[in-house]
């Protein structure tokens, strides 16, 4: 008895799993600093500093991914407007930083970010107060994605929208956020977003040594919010969400409250998914409205889904692996990546229900019990 | 039978022919005085023109606006038009026949001063007035009544008395009770103008008005008289709230109009989505393999322009449909009860689709250009005209959605789809090919697709990413109306659609759509099936 506890036990479960990770994780970050700050750039060990900006940007992805998996592999919620959280996080630290970079922008006003003198704003909009404050765009970074995911999985939950129709539902939030962000009046730059940074915190963002920071930082916030999930998943509250995505019918008759498991769920997912957009921007240096493309938010899914829904490791495998195979595609053939992408959607649906990394849960690539037209053959034309 | 048609037809031709040469060759006697003429002389010959009526008038006009010439070669009289490679384009002044481009240097402009405008304005006028066909007539006064002079007056005043055609009279009398109300004193002949004014909507009826109840600087009434100011008042109020009323007509044509576009993809969408569960986030894609079909039978047509849409609509349901029935044979059918999966399935098959169109057409914008007859307007009134193309796809929306209830409620493919949506294994059970019926239903929405590709391309340029400006906003109208439902899918389309274009001139267009989604993001929050959800076994 026991032992069986002991099996199930959040605790166990992080010492069975976060090591090997974790282990992984920081012995990559910590190598690539290292090569970055103290090997001379004639050496073969040198890491770039442009390899390191690449390596968090993927680390930002990984976070998003594992957002995404939160809610889709573990409760079924597909959503497919992830992609705002991000950008509404990412938007959150823009603001921070262009409030510092104070008066050196190109019109030199003291307040005013060069946009808004651009545009002949004379003040500066009510919502853009304190973010000077770095405390404040922190908070503002959480809050404000943290309440629209409430306000919406509240409203989604409570009258039961799930399925595909959930799915469309996330897509035209995002899809309405990228509209209302594209205007101008909107005061948050328009079509060009916010760019042109200088520094965080007082150092500069151009820095090598920021560039690690930031760096270490992702790395630091992914093994976080990793081990912070495992824990999550595996205690009582996971349980129940789990029980909910195999059968919400059953467990509301048990008594559990099913919309309150999944918006607070939701509202965590979106948090991890904002953390993630405030560290991408400082290291990519830009935001606009097109990160919330509806295109972009389903791109995520499709990590999750190579990599293997449910497991949280392989969300961010498939981040890394799809990312780094996105950098290397565009850079040979431009015009080949969204046929290889296309064709990855296909082919994991189809072929790789469960991810790479059902792969190695002994679900083999070729398990032809586990292809649909084997399936109808053994059950003598039987589709379902 | 056929000979004798023909040579009916020949006789009609050449009588015809010899018929208006007569006519032609006077005047090309007369015309040809034009040529090395003084400018002193041209009133003369300009005044003997005007015997040639209304076959003198193409070179009369092109007269007054500088675009009479000479060929130099053979002393031919021609109007000309400058082309984009400089050359100018001649056409025969008087038999209207084209002729070839010619060079700016072989050609002598005939010259015009301001004496002989007005002469020729004058005549212009004289000739279109006392022509026989009403539609001149009255387009002759329309043009009189923005510039109306002594001259005109007169014109119009000896043109009333043997007016006999009502349309155009009622423009006269509109002509001449505007200049009674500007020019005259006597308070009764004005009270009358103002009685004739009436509720007429041209422009210059409004402008008319407004200028009379205009207020000075101080903020007195301009006009004095106070009876002529209250008619007019009442008369300019009355015009108002007809003009409100044309320009609501007018918003809700631009409703429908869209929602008919919104109809024409969701009608396609829903039967995809509602009957097979099946979301296809490619349908977009299909809409845009439509359009470029319409672009390509363009292409292999360029013979009959006018003519190669009509062919565009069967061959691109046709081509969208074999799309979709290779998607569902290839794809879809392995992720069968996977909605979720399909979701994600059919998207990369859009990112497929997408990026083979670059590769073959290039990222660039490609028009189809629009025949005709679908291009113009129809006017009802001064202030409010309906556009044909947007009109023909409205109808056309309707008429593909009608066929489609047809299809599914009285043929035998429409029996199977019903069936196999509503139960899948017991139609299996009674021998329908379930897979057939996937098939082809798959194929019939997306070929609805590939048909609302062939409008939009009337509406828009073909690109790539045609599809996807439409594709959220078709989504919520199929969730909107219920899912499994076309006259849900109906009515949402041409709610959305107006609701989109009333909200317009207040918020602009992305607000718009924007507050339309968010208010449809509530709607279903309310009601989650929709506004006409399935009802009975076959919501399960």
């Amino acid at each position: 008895m026991n032992t069986i506890r002991n099996q199930f036990s959040s605790l166990h479960q992080l010492r069975e799993k976060a090591p090997v990770f974790l282990a992984a994780l920081f012995g990559i970050t910590i190598y690539a600093s290292v090569c970055n700050l103290w090997v001379p750039e004639e050496s073969v060990f040198y890491v770039s500093t442009y390899t390191i900006t690449l390596l968090g940007k993927y680390l930002c992805y990984a976070l998003l991914a594992l957002a995404v998996d939160v809610v889709w592999g573990y409760c079924g919620i597909l959503s497919l407007g992830h992609g705002a959280f991000f950008a509404l996080g990412g938007y959150a630290m823009g603001m921070y930083l262009m409030r510092q970079i104070g008066d050196r922008g190109v019109y030199g006003d003291p307040l005013l970010p060069d946009f808004m003198v651009f545009l002949n704003w004379q003040e500066l909009p009510w919502f853009w107060h304190g973010f000077d404050q770095f405390w404040f765009a922190m908070l503002a970074m959480l809050l404000v994605p943290g309440l629209l995911a409430f306000v919406f999985g509240w409203l989604a939950f409570r009258s039961r929208v799930a399925g595909v129709y959930l799915s469309i539902m996330t897509q035209a939030l995002t899809y309405a956020l990228m509209l209302s962000f594209f205007r101008n009046e909107m005061g948050f730059g328009g079509n060009n977003g916010l760019t042109d940074f200088k520094d965080l915190l007082g150092f500069n963002l151009q820095s090598d040594g920021m560039r690690v920071a930031l760096f270490l930082c992702s790395a630091l916030m992914l093994a976080l919010a990793y081990c912070l999930s495992l824990l999550i998943m595996s205690s009582r509250f996971g349980r129940v969400v789990i029980g909910i995505r195999d059968a919400e019918d059953r467990a509301r008759f048990i008594g559990f409250k099913a919309e309150n498991y999944k918006v607070s769920l939701f509202v965590y997912s979106a948090l991890l998914a904002a953390v993630a957009g405030a560290l991408y921007v400082p290291q990519v240096g830009i935001i606009n409205p097109g990160e919330f493309s509806p295109l972009n938010s389903i791109e995520v899914v499709v990590w999750v889904a190579v990599g293997g829904r449910g497991t949280l490791y392989g969300a961010i495998v498939g981040a890394l692996l799809v990312n780094y195979a996105k950098t290397r595609f565009t850079a040979i053939f431009p015009d080949a990546w969204l046929f290889a992408l296309g064709a990855l959607f296909v082919s994991v649906t189809i072929f790789l229900p469960w991810g790479l990394m059902g792969l190695f849960r002994g679900k083999k690539l070729f398990n032809r019990e586990r292809l649909p037209w084997f399936k109808r053959r053994k059950n003598g034309g039987e589709t379902e | 039978m056929i000979k004798h048609i023909i040579g009916f037809m020949l006789l009609v031709v050449t009588a015809v022919a010899s018929a208006t040469d007569v006519a032609e060759t006077d005047l090309r006697q007369i015309s040809q005085q034009l040529v090395g003429a003084k400018l002193k002389a041209l009133p003369a010959v300009v005044k003997q023109l005007e015997a040639g009526g209304e076959s003198a008038l193409p070179l009369l006009e092109a007269m007054l606006k500088g675009r009479l010439y000479i060929r130099k070669s053979d002393k031919l009289i021609v109007i000309a038009e400058r082309q984009d490679d400089g050359d100018y384009a001649l056409v025969d002044a008087l038999s209207a026949e084209s002729l070839e481009a010619s060079p700016k240097k072989r050609l002598k402009k005939v010259k015009v001063n301001n004496r002989l405008r007005v002469q020729l304005r004058e005549i212009i006028a004289r000739v279109t007035l006392s022509s026989e066909d009403p539609k001149i007539r009255e387009s002759a006064v329309r043009n009189m009544l923005n510039k109306m002079s002594d001259r005109n007056l007169a014109l119009l005043t000896k043109a009333k008395d043997i007016e006999t055609d009502k349309k155009v009279l009622a423009v006269i009398d509109l002509a001449l009770a505007i200049n009674d109300v500007n020019n005259t004193n006597s308070q009764a002949l004005r009270l009358a103008a103002l009685e004739v004014m009436d509720g007429s909507l041209e422009p210059i009826v409004f402008n008319t008005l407004s200028s009379l109840l205009a207020r000075d600087d101080a903020g007195n009434n301009i006009e004095a008289d106070a009876a002529v100011h209250a008619k007019a008042q009442k008369i300019y109020d009355r015009i108002q709230q007809k003009i409100d009323f044309y320009e609501l007509l007018e918003q809700v044509f631009f409703g429908l109009s869209l929602g008919s576009v919104l109809l024409l993809i969701a009608t396609g969408l829903a039967i995809t989505f509602g009957v097979m569960g099946v979301i296809n986030m490619a349908h977009g894609e299909l809409i845009m393999i439509g359009a470029y079909t319409a672009y390509v039978v363009q292409l292999l047509m360029p013979n009959s322009l006018e003519y190669s849409i009509l062919v565009a609509i069967p061959v691109a349901f046709l081509v969208a449909g074999a799309v979709g029935v290779i998607i569902e044979r290839c794809v879809i059918r392995f992720l069968q009860g996977r909605p979720l999966e399909t979701l994600l399935a059919t998207f990369g098959i859009s990112l497929i689709l997408q990026q083979t169109v670059r590769s073959i057409f290039s990222p660039l914008n490609r028009q189809v250009s629009s025949p005709s007859w679908l291009s113009g307007s129809l006017e009802l009134n001064p202030i409010f005209s309906l556009t044909y193309n947007r009109l023909y796809i409205l109808l056309f929306a309707l008429l593909v959605f009608f066929i489609l209830q047809l299809v599914l409620k009285r043929t035998s493919l429409g029996l199977h789809v019903r069936a196999v949506s509503q139960n899948r294994d017991m139609a299996k059970a009674i021998g329908i090919r379930t897979e057939w019926v996937d098939a082809m239903t798959f194929g019939l929405g997306s070929g609805i697709a590939g048909i609302a590709g062939v409008a939009l391309s009337q509406l828009t340029n073909v690109g790539p990413n045609l599809g996807q400006a439409y594709i959220i906003d078709s989504f919520m109208v199929v969730v909107f109306g219920g899912v499994g439902n076309l006259w849900g899918t109906l009515v949402g389309g041409f709610s959305l659609g107006v609701a989109n274009k009333f909200l317009e001139p207040v918020t602009g267009a992305v607000l718009a759509n924007i507050v339309v989604l968010v208010s449809i993001i509530l709607f279903i929050q309310k009601r989650p099936r929709g506004l006409f959800p399935q009802k009975g076994r076959a919501a399960g």
